[in-house]
Order: C-alpha cells, then sequence, then structure tokens
C-alpha cells in the first residue's frame, strides 16, 4: 500500500475570531489510505480545523492541497467535489425515513421528475456489500440500532463519492461490540484507498486503528508521530501538557454502613417487558460499587427507577434507612441522593437557562436560595460564584446560559450541584462520557474524594477501564440481572468481558484464567 | 463586551416583531394599489384619525386593555410549553360569570361589587382552563384539542346562559348597576367620555405582577424550567402534573380576568355571541407579537388597539372598505406567525456579523 502519497496538506492553518486563535499555524497532511488521528482536548481547535476542511469556515491564512493542488474550499459543496466526506458525531438522519431515503436526500437522483429509488436503492446495495458495512437499505432508521445509522452516515458520504473521510468522535455512542465493527471497517475503508481523519480523545482507539497521531493544544500542533512507535502516555502527555495520570490513584476502600439497599426490584421499560429482573444489591458507606455491562442490559432503567424517573413494578429501595420505593424524585433527592444523569443535556440542565439557575435546579425552593416562594437571586449568585470556582467550571460568568459551555464544563457543573449537597449516596451515570482526559482524570477524582468522605457511590459506565479503575466492586449486569458482583481487585478485564457476554461466572473465572495470561504475554511483546 | 453582545441579542429580538409590523403594512398597502386605493391615505386615516381625539385614544387603550390580559393568558401557558387555544372561551365564562355576579348583588358597596365580579370571572376562566389542564396532566390529552372543544362549550354555554337564566328569551342582559361599573370619572373626561376605564390600570399592574411572579418565584421558575426542559426539571424534582394545571390555571385566570374587564368595563352587560369574542384570537397574536414578554405584550396590545380603532377610519376619510382594513391586521398577524421566516434572514445577518468580529472562539 503507497503511503507516502500526501491526499490532504493543510499548512500554516490560523483561524482567528476576533483577537482569538483557535488554530494558530497548524499543519496536518493526511497521507493515501492511512487513519489519521486528530488529537486533542474540548476546546483544542480540532473542530475548527475540520470545518475549514468541510468548507463551513475560511481559514485567516495558510494553506490547504487536495492532491497536490492547492484548492480554496469555499463551501461544504466544494469539499463535497474535492471528495471530502463528513461522518457526523450526531447523526443528521429523517427517522421516518428509509435508509435509501436519507442518503438519497439532497442529491435525489430522478427519472422523467419521478425519484428514482430502485437505482439508488441498488446502488447503496453495492456499496453496503462492499464495504461489509451490512446496511439494508429499505429499513426505516427508527428501526435499526445506533451502530446501523453511524453506517447509514458512512454510506451517505462514500454515495456522494467521497474518499477523504472525516470521523467526528465516532465512537461516543457506541457499545464496546459496536466500535469494534467500526474499527474494522474504518481499516477496510482505507484498505480501498480511502484515507481517514479519525477525531477522538480516546488513546487507545488511537492506539488500535490509527497510523499516525497529530496532536493539538490550544489551537497548535504540537507533533505529528507514528502511532506504533507511541505510548498511551506520551500521547496523553502531549495532548495535555503535562503528565496525566491514568491509574486512579485511592486507597482501599473503608466500608462502613450500608446506604442504598435494593431488594429484588424490577423495572418495566417503556414498551412493557422487563428491562430489570429482580435485582438485589447494597451499596455501603464508602465505597464505590460499580455496574458494567453492555449498552442495553437494563442499567438505564435501574438508575432510573433508583431516581424516581420511572416506576418499578416490584420490589423495595431503601435509602439511608427511608423507603424510597417509587416516591417522586424530590422526595428521593431529600431522602439523600446526588444524581449525575446519563444525558446530561436532557436530564441534567436546562440548557437556555443560566449557569446559576442550574446550579440551583435542585435547591432553588430552599432557603435561602427562596423565601416563601420568592426567588432570592442573591444567594443564588453567590452560591453559583463558589461552586464556578470550586469546581474549576470554565465559563465567563454565572449568568452565561448552560447552552454555551463546553461539554466538559457543563458535567462539571452538574457534578457541583449534586456533591455540594452532600447526598449519602451518589449515582453518577456515564459521568465521563465525550469528555476528555482532563476532565475524566478530574471526575474520577472527586469521585473518590467523595467515597473518602464517607459517602456510598454507585457508578455506572460502559467504559469498563473507568469501572475497573474507579470502583471498589463491580456488579455486572446481563439481561437485566446481576449475574455477579465481583472485588476490583480481584478480578480482570476478559473476566469482566465474558461476564458481560452473559457467561456465568464459575465459567468466566476458568476461561479468563487462561486468557489473561495470554493477553498479558501478547501485550508484552506488543 | 458581554453586556454589548447581550444588548445585541435583545436588539435582534426586538427586531423579528418590528419587521413583522412593517412587512404587514407593506403587505396591506400592496393590496390596497392593487384594488385601486391610495395606501398612504388610508394609513393616514387610521393614524391620525385615532391619535387626532382624546377620544379615540381613550377607545384604543380600552380595546388594549383587553388584550393585554389575554396576551398575557396566552403567554404563560406558551412558558410553560402549552398551547392554550382557549383562550377566547375563557374570556367569555369570565365575561358572563362576572356580569351574572354583578346582577346579582347589585346591592354591594362599589369597591366589593367591582373586586368580587372581577375575581368571580378571573376563577371561572380559570377553572374552565383548568379542565384542559387536568385532563393533559392525567390522561395526556391534547391541550389544543381540548381548548378548542372547549371554546365552543363556552360559546354555547354563554349563550344559553343568557337566553334562559340572565334574560326571558331575550339577546341582551340587562345593564350592571352603578357600583359594578369600571368607569372613572376623571378618565372619562379626559378621554371626552371614551370607555377607558379601570381596567387599564389593572392591565398595567397585572404587567408587572406577571413579570414578578415569572421571573422572581418559585412558582415561575418552575413553569419557565418545565416549558424548556420537562425532562431536567422532573429530575431536578419538580412536578409536570402541578406544572401543567397550575400554568393553564393561571392562563385561564388572566383571560377570564380579560374577560370580566371587557364586560364590566365596555359594555357593561353581555349579549349573544355570534362567535367567540375576538380579544381571545387576537390575544394569542398579541402574545406572539410581543414574544411573550410582558413589556412587549403590552405595546402590542396598544398597537392592536391602535389598528382595530384606526381601521374605523379607513371606510371613511380614505373609502378604502371595512374588508381591506381587516386584512391589513391579518397580514400583521400573519407576518407574526411566520416570524421564523424574518427570524431566519435576521439571524443570519447576525451570524455572519459574529463570525467577523467575535472575540470569543472556542470550539467552533
Amino acid at each position: 500500500m503507497p503511503m507516502s502519497q500526501s491526499v490532504i496538506e493543510m499548512k500554516g492553518i490560523t483561524k482567528e475570531f476576533g483577537t482569538f486563535r483557535a488554530n494558530d499555524n497548524i499543519h496536518l497532511d493526511l497521507r493515501k489510505g492511512e487513519i489519521h488521528a486528530l488529537l486533542g482536548e474540548n476546546g483544542a481547535g480540532k473542530s475548527t480545523l475540520m470545518n475549514i476542511l468541510s468548507g463551513l469556515l475560511e481559514p485567516t491564512s495558510g494553506e490547504i492541497k487536495v492532491n497536490g493542488n492547492s484548492v480554496k474550499i469555499s463551501s461544504p459543496d466544494v469539499a463535497n467535489e474535492l471528495g471530502i466526506g463528513m461522518v457526523h458525531q450526531h447523526f443528521m438522519l429523517v427517522d421516518k425515513f428509509t435508509v435509501t431515503e436519507n442518503i438519497m436526500l439532497g442529491r435525489e437522483k430522478s427519472k422523467f421528475g419521478y425519484i428514482d429509488k430502485k437505482s439508488a436503492e441498488k446502488e447503496i446495495k453495492e456499496l453496503s456489500d462492499h464495504y461489509g458495512l451490512k446496511v439494508e437499505p429499505s429499513s426505516k432508521v427508527e428501526n435499526i440500532t445506533v451502530g446501523m445509522q453511524q453506517r447509514v452516515e458512512i454510506l451517505k458520504t462514500l454515495y456522494r463519492g467521497a474518499d477523504i473521510l472525516i470521523f467526528d468522535e465516532p465512537t461516543g455512542v457506541l457499545t464496546p461490540q459496536e466500535i469494534e465493527e467500526l474499527m474494522g471497517i474504518m481499516r477496510k475503508l482505507t484498505d480501498e484507498g480511502k484515507s481517514i481523519i479519525l477525531i477522538t480523545h480516546k488513546l487507545d482507539e488511537i492506539k488500535q486503528v490509527s497510523n499516525r497521531c497529530t496532536v493539538i493544544r490550544r489551537g497548535k500542533s504540537i507533533d505529528t508521530v507514528d502511532v506504533s512507535i507511541t505510548t498511551q502516555q506520551e500521547l496523553a502527555d502531549m495532548m495535555v501538557g503535562r503528565s496525566v495520570t491514568f491509574k486512579v490513584n485511592k486507597k482501599p476502600a473503608d466500608p462502613k454502613e450500608t446506604v442504598l439497599k435494593v431488594e429484588q426490584l424490577t423495572v418495566k421499560e417503556s414498551r412493557g417487558y422487563d428491562a430489570v429482573k429482580e435485582i438485589s444489591f447494597e451499596v455501603k458507606a464508602g465505597e464505590i460499587l460499580g455496574i458494567a455491562g453492555v449498552d442495553g442490559n437494563g442499567q438505564s432503567e435501574l438508575i432510573q427507577a433508583l431516581s424516581g424517573l420511572t416506576k418499578s413494578s416490584s420490589g423495595k429501595v431503601h435509602l439511608a434507612g427511608t423507603d424510597i420505593t417509587n416516591k417522586k424524585p424530590r422526595k428521593i433527592t431529600e431522602a439523600g441522593l446526588g444524581h449525575i444523569p446519563e444525558d446530561r443535556q436532557k436530564y441534567g440542565l436546562i440548557l437556555p437557562m443560566t449557569l446559576e439557575e442550574n446550579i440551583s435546579l435542585q435547591t432553588y425552593y430552599q432557603k435561602p436560595y427562596s423565601n416563601h416562594g420568592f426567588l432570592n437571586y442573591k444567594e443564588i449568585k453567590v452560591h453559583a460564584k463558589r461552586l464556578i470556582e470550586e469546581f474549576d467550571v470554565r465559563t465567563p460568568s454565572e449568568e452565561h446560559t448552560a447552552a454555551s459551555l463546553s461539554g466538559g464544563n457543563q458535567q462539571k457543573a452538574i457534578i457541583a450541584r449534586e456533591v455540594d449537597r452532600d447526598p449519602a449516596l451518589l449515582i453518577a451515570a456515564q459521568p465521563t462520557r465525550g469528555l476528555d482526559v482532563g476532565a475524566i482524570e478530574y471526575i474520577h477524582k472527586r469521585l473518590i474524594e467523595l467515597r473518602d468522605n464517607g459517602k456510598a457511590v454507585l457508578l455506572m459506565s460502559y467504559e469498563l477501564d473507568e469501572v475497573m479503575n474507579v470502583s471498589d466492586r463491580i456488579a455486572v449486569m446481563y439481561d437485566g440481572k446481576i449475574i455477579a458482583i465481583v472485588n476490583a481487585n480481584e478480578t480482570n478485564e476478559s473476566e469482566l468481558g465474558l461476564l458481560m457476554a452473559g457467561v456465568p461466572i464459575a465459567e468466566a473465572k476458568k476461561k479468563s484464567d487462561g486468557k489473561g495470561k495470554e493477553k498479558d504475554a501478547v501485550d508484552s511483546t506488543t | 463586551m458581554q453586556l454589548i453582545r447581550q444588548h445585541k441579542t435583545w436588539l435582534n429580538n426586538l427586531l423579528v416583531p418590528v419587521l413583522s409590523i412593517v412587512f404587514g403594512f407593506i403587505f396591506g398597502a400592496i393590496l390596497m394599489v392593487a384594488f385601486g386605493y391610495n395606501p398612504i391615505i388610508a394609513y393616514d386615516a387610521m393614524i391620525s384619525g385615532v391619535f387626532a381625539s382624546p377620544y379615540f385614544i381613550g377607545e384604543a387603550l380600552r380595546q388594549a386593555t383587553a388584550l393585554t390580559f389575554t396576551g398575557l393568558g396566552f403567554a404563560l401557558a406558551f412558558k410553560a410549553g402549552f398551547f392554550n387555544i382557549g383562550i377566547a372561551g375563557q374570556a367569555l365564562v369570565g365575561w358572563v360569570s362576572a356580569i351574572w355576579f354583578a346582577l346579582s348583588f347589585p346591592d354591594l358597596p362599589r369597591i366589593l361589587l367591582v373586586t368580587l365580579s372581577l375575581g368571580v370571572g378571573a376563577i371561572i376562566g380559570a377553572l374552565w382552563a383548568s379542565i384542559a389542564g387536568f385532563l393533559r396532566a392525567y390522561f395526556g390529552t391534547s391541550e389544543v384539542i381540548v381548548t378548542i372543544m372547549l371554546n365552543y362549550t363556552a360559546l354555547q354555554l354563554t349563550n344559553f346562559l343568557i337566553r334562559d337564566v340572565l334574560s326571558e328569551s331575550g339577546n341582551t342582559t340587562e345593564s350592571v348597576g352603578e357600583n359594578a361599573s369600571l368607569s372613572i370619572g376623571w378618565l372619562s373626561t379626559l378621554t371626552q367620555s371614551s370607555r377607558l376605564n379601570l381596567g387599564f390600570f389593572i392591565a398595567m399592574a397585572v404587567v408587572i405582577l406577571y413579570w414578578i411572579f415569572m421571573t422572581r418565584t418559585t412558582a415561575g421558575f418552575e413553569i419557565r424550567a418545565v416549558g424548556l426542559n420537562p425532562h431536567a426539571s422532573t429530575y431536578a424534582g419538580m412536578s409536570a402534573e402541578k406544572n401543567i394545571i397550575l400554568s393553564m390555571f393561571l392562563s385561564g385566570a388572566l383571560a377570564g380576568l380579560g374577560g370580566a374587564i371587557h364586560g364590566l368595563g365596555t359594555f357593561g352587560n353581555i349579549f349573544t355571541q355570534g362567535g367567540l369574542p375576538d380579544i381571545g384570537f387576537n390575544g394569542i397574536a398579541v402574545a406572539l407579537l410581543g414574544l411573550s414578554n410582558p413589556i412587549g405584550i403590552f405595546f402590542s396590545s396598544i398597537l392592536f388597539g391602535v389598528l382595530d380603532i384606526g381601521a374605523g377610519f379607513m371606510p371613511n376619510r380614505a373609502g378604502v372598505p371595512d374588508e381591506m382594513a381587516d386584512i391589513v391586521t391579518s397580514a400583521i398577524i400573519f407576518f407574526v406567525g411566520a416570524n421564523y421566516i424574518i427570524r431566519y434572514f435576521v439571524d443570519k445577518r447576525a451570524a455572519k456579523k459574529e463570525a467577523a468580529s467575535s472575540t470569543k472562539g472556542g470550539d467552533v
């Protein structure tokens, strides 16, 4: 495979917004047939650079060459003609339309004024088979999985003749299996001569699929490195600009009295079947219980039921000695629950409201934030300012809307609000999803700090690393049941992986013993 | 810088309704030209007709009074995320119940009778709207459909009451007594005995109370929160059911109060209605034009009051038929409704300027 030829060269790209330099003399070259990772923290300037490449923004200065020719990408259409396609992080699909209709959208083929769906469908089918995407062109988008929807987005760019594909944080919404499959698809694409830019802040993914990696920090390109000879630690340090600790430092847990007691809990999901099936477990003060499992095995429903957002159909839940079974969210909150919700923008924040209002979202009705039904904005402001300072929420002021903050800062604001109320139990659902290494490190530290202060923490995450590093005990959920609870320091990745796939604990232990060693051996050779 | 930015968005927000009005007038002018009328004379007749005499200024403000209430009523439910299209029906039940009360207790002292009559109107309007709120909260019924249906129920019920309870098969009720009158002597004198009344001052007070309620109380905070993001509000322990019913109750109370003031202040009685009162649907337009902001609603209801009264001068002074005057008003309402088109262009222009001169880049 000839990897020397550059398909894209971005030289000295600078983009200024007023006095702010989002991109400062950035260099990036993409070779034919490579997967080139673009690594940087939130706000480092990755998106600005890619928006320039896809024609949404024009650079203040700098040169772009596509296949050796100097070009001016003045609009997305120009980018399209140059064969540059973007697979967006948030899918741009019409749910009620079929795959074919979605892909054709904006590029409708017509025959005598009628839309020629048949030939488009055939073409899409061929493309899908060629790249092993396994997409069924006639299914409706609302009926296919998130992973499939992403493939539809990939097909969309291919259908429009893209040779250079930009993947913007493609794995954020995928399950581990889907991520594995996506990696395969990306390799297949490059084998066929496509070139890929992968925007991400997940280091293991970069190690897994990409050939080279360009690191961007505060708008400047720091370096472009060969991934095979660079460690994750080196990548992380380059991205953050200081030494990052991956291994979470923590003392052994010192569990005390039971804070959360769940007995035989069953929860139905919206379509009426049991998503959580007679689950029982406890979380003690001073420990972090992790819930591992593949997305869709009842974790979300369990947490919704614990926090009062859905009703359970049977079973009991006790929080700090109070029966909170099927109580209203406010009653549960007042009984001592802090909750970092899985979907921070849908549940955690009211985006158009100001940061100070969001920080008071759980306490606005209490003194001193209100008095006899009247809000006391003075106190609300003082409180918000203190938490913004203490939790290092980066915002120009507390009067900015929550929508104007970056994902990491939105999450910090939620954590500030929930932790500051001093809850007996904190439920953290996917607390670091979509965040960069610096923010993840910070959040993990906070969770452990909370534990060390004698609080109970329930951590639900689809990231195995996170569950393993942060938790003291790990409950694995499969098909609505907890199939095993193991101690974090007595398990390994392959045992958990097997449990997550529904393999019973005895068998998983046996299998993983051999595999664990095998894996270690492989690791040490690389 | 931040202040300048906020100032700018504020100006942009104001630009949308102002452009809606301008486009409405332009559209009306084109139509008049097309049918051979002179729009300049027509608009001049409309404006100078109202502003040349204190009487007509008074009448325009009197008309604006009712619209302020119905506009605020619509806006309150709208802020909570509900489309209360039943404002007209709620105003009508408020009107008839206020008249009924005033006729039933004619001998109460004036201050008591006025307060109680208006209070009864507000409460009946509130309860009427709460039916839709209750059904929405506990059975998930669409408040749009239910309030439309309740509009017709209110209309027929009112006509039945007028014919069979409040009169003997007549089409109008008796007029309420002196003690239920809202007129203020010096105000009538000032406006050359127009029907401008106490209601105008109540409207101004309610505008301020509405603002305080929405921005300074926990109940108003909850209503705004639920309207902006019901999921996060539930997560934060607010009760969706409570807020649905409360916002519909208050919305109906404002509409009912508007109806009661319209009834006692403008007419002093009630007569059988051929259709739903204009103050209902025009109130919706007023709220949209005023961007659901109480001050905005106050001024847009004054504009509607002026249009309404001014349109009456167009036939006599400019030879433009009544219908044409109505079309101009409708065109403005149309452009208000279609404001997202205008907003699209305003936002686009703002985005361009932003990109050119912004100092805050971030991860764009």
